[in-house]
């Protein structure tokens, strides 16, 4: 097994403040726009962009969600490990609103198709975004792209991109895994 | 630990206290669910469940109904009274005829114990007890339990009283597993003759003075008297019953610290509950039927992941 580093603390700290700034030119003062975290792991990316959007961009009110789209998953019963549920937590209505999904790695594109049906029953969004930290591209299982994406990367099926957060993981940092 | 250690359901004995705890936090991720303006998730989608219900249920049977359906699967419904089982037919061979039409799940409730255990043994599908004889009820006993959990934080180490005809009930027996393996103390408390002989074997403290098992508890739960199971009379009179065991709302008074009171319906208002104490601020019980909704998505969650996909 080898390790490469694709990002390190300081590049991702960089590319944070770019997403912030181009989340900024399309949604202003964010007053009708809500971030909306995946689950499990695009939450700390949410999380840290929004906090940074109010502390370093001075932007009052920026609404924050966590989405869980294991029940929506299309693999149910499919693989040997049984899917594990998260915490879903959004406590407002997206009727209407510019919704800006935000996860780590996009990979086959799953994961975003089950959100954007989860997101249904939270009410029929003006309009949907994605933004991803890592963009493998190439590996694509479904006409899905983001708006946003902070590093495209080419890596082959049995490479793994691993994204660590400081909250969770005790450093920000980037790898690109070989099995 | 991500997967339960059983595929059916049959009783609470059957399953590990690490079971219970997935299912309480899968259920939590449920009842999120269930109070979405949307309400239904499409993971069962190919999952056809056959709910057959060989003795008479609203509550339970609704509840199931709900959660599979929250869980997006087919379901079909199936009660003795207007069925072939009055003709003579066999448990197995109703059941086979109705897997014969590919259902891959089955929630049963039977009159006789062990109905369920007798099934799994011989028909290839997942077996849901909902309630098999005096035996094990074990959903309303999870259901409880996270009733309880909700309320009061925890079930460890909490004292919880389970009054009335322990005798003929089910639900008290799940009940009893369900709590001490969460780490509860339980009591029953009765009239001697709705009291099983060898009850204490199980671990329980039994006490036939109600004012002493409430002072005593953090939680009652009161249990409906089973006129339809008694052939004999167990008390001279239900009125005689409500005097000695029934809860009032002076009697809550009366006790020295604030108790939770519970029921799995139906309730005989004026009998084990008064209407007063049912609709006051102790009482969960229109909370547990709320979270039985999400306990069941969750055990059928949790199970159907363990059908094989063909």
């Amino acid at each position: 097994m080898s390790q490469k580093v694709l990002l390190t603390a300081k590049e991702i700290d960089i590319i944070l403040h770019r997403l912030a700034c181009q989340l900024i030119e399309n949604h202003n003062n964010f007053n009708n726009t809500v971030l909306i975290g995946i689950q499990p792991r695009g939450k700390y990316l949410a999380d840290r962009l929004a906090s940074m959007l109010k502390v370093n961009y001075s932007i009052a009110n920026v609404q924050l969600g966590h989405l869980d789209i294991t029940f929506f998953r299309d693999d149910f019963r499919r693989g040997d490990k049984p899917l594990e549920a998260n915490k879903t937590h959004i406590d407002f209505i997206v009727e209407d609103k510019n919704v800006v999904f935000i996860d780590d790695v996009l990979y086959t594109g799953r994961s975003i198709r089950a959100a954007l049906t989860a997101i249904q029953s939270f009410g029929r969004p003006k309009h949907i975004e994605l933004l991803t930290l890592i963009d493998r591209r190439f590996s694509r299982h479904l006409p899905i792209q983001p708006d946003y994406r902070g590093r495209q990367v080419d890596a082959i099926s049995n490479e793994r991109v691993i994204v660590n957060w400081k909250e969770n993981d005790g450093e920000d940092a980037v790898y690109l895994i070989n099995k | 630990m991500s997967a339960l250690s059983v595929n059916h359901l049959l009783g609470i004995k059957y399953l590990k206290p690490d079971d219970i705890q997935l299912i309480f936090e899968t259920a939590d991720q449920f009842k999120e669910v269930i109070n979405r303006p949307i309400k239904k998730v499409p993971s069962l989608r190919d999952i056809t469940i056959a709910n057959l219900f060989f003795e008479n249920s609203t509550r339970t049977k609704l509840s199931f109904e709900l959660a599979e359906k929250r869980l997006s699967a087919d379901i079909i419904n199936f009660s003795a009274a207007q069925s072939s089982v009055k003709k003579g037919e066999t448990l197995i061979d109703t059941v086979n005829n109705i897997l014969s039409m590919k259902v891959d799940m089955v929630v049963m409730r039977h009159p006789n114990p062990g109905a369920g255990i007798f099934l799994s043994k011989h028909i290839n599908a997942t077996i849901i007890n909902a309630g098999d004889g005096a035996h094990e009820h074990p959903t309303q006993a999870l259901l409880d339990c996270y009733s309880i959990r909700e309320r009061l934080g925890s079930v460890d180490g909490k004292k919880v009283v389970i009054v009335g005809d322990i005798l003929h009930s089910r639900v008290a027996l799940s009940n009893i597993y369900a709590l001490k393996m969460l780490g509860a103390k339980v009591m029953v408390c009765g009239p001697k003759t709705l009291l099983p002989k060898f009850i204490g074997d199980l671990g329980v403290l039994v006490e036939t003075n109600l004012i002493k098992a409430l002072n005593w508890c953090d939680v009652a739960n009161m249990l409906r008297v089973q006129n339809e199971r008694m052939e004999v009379n167990y008390f001279p009179s239900t009125r005689e019953y409500a005097q000695q065991y029934g809860v009032t709302k002076a009697l809550l008074d009366k006790l020295e610290k604030e108790i939770v009171i519970m029921h799995p319906g139906p309730i005989n208002r004026g009998v084990e509950i008064t209407s007063d104490v049912a609709d006051s601020s102790h009482s969960i019980i229109l909370n547990q039927v709320e979270n039985g909704v999400a306990i069941r998505m969750a055990v059928i969650y949790l199970l159907a992941s363990k059908i094989k996909h063909s």
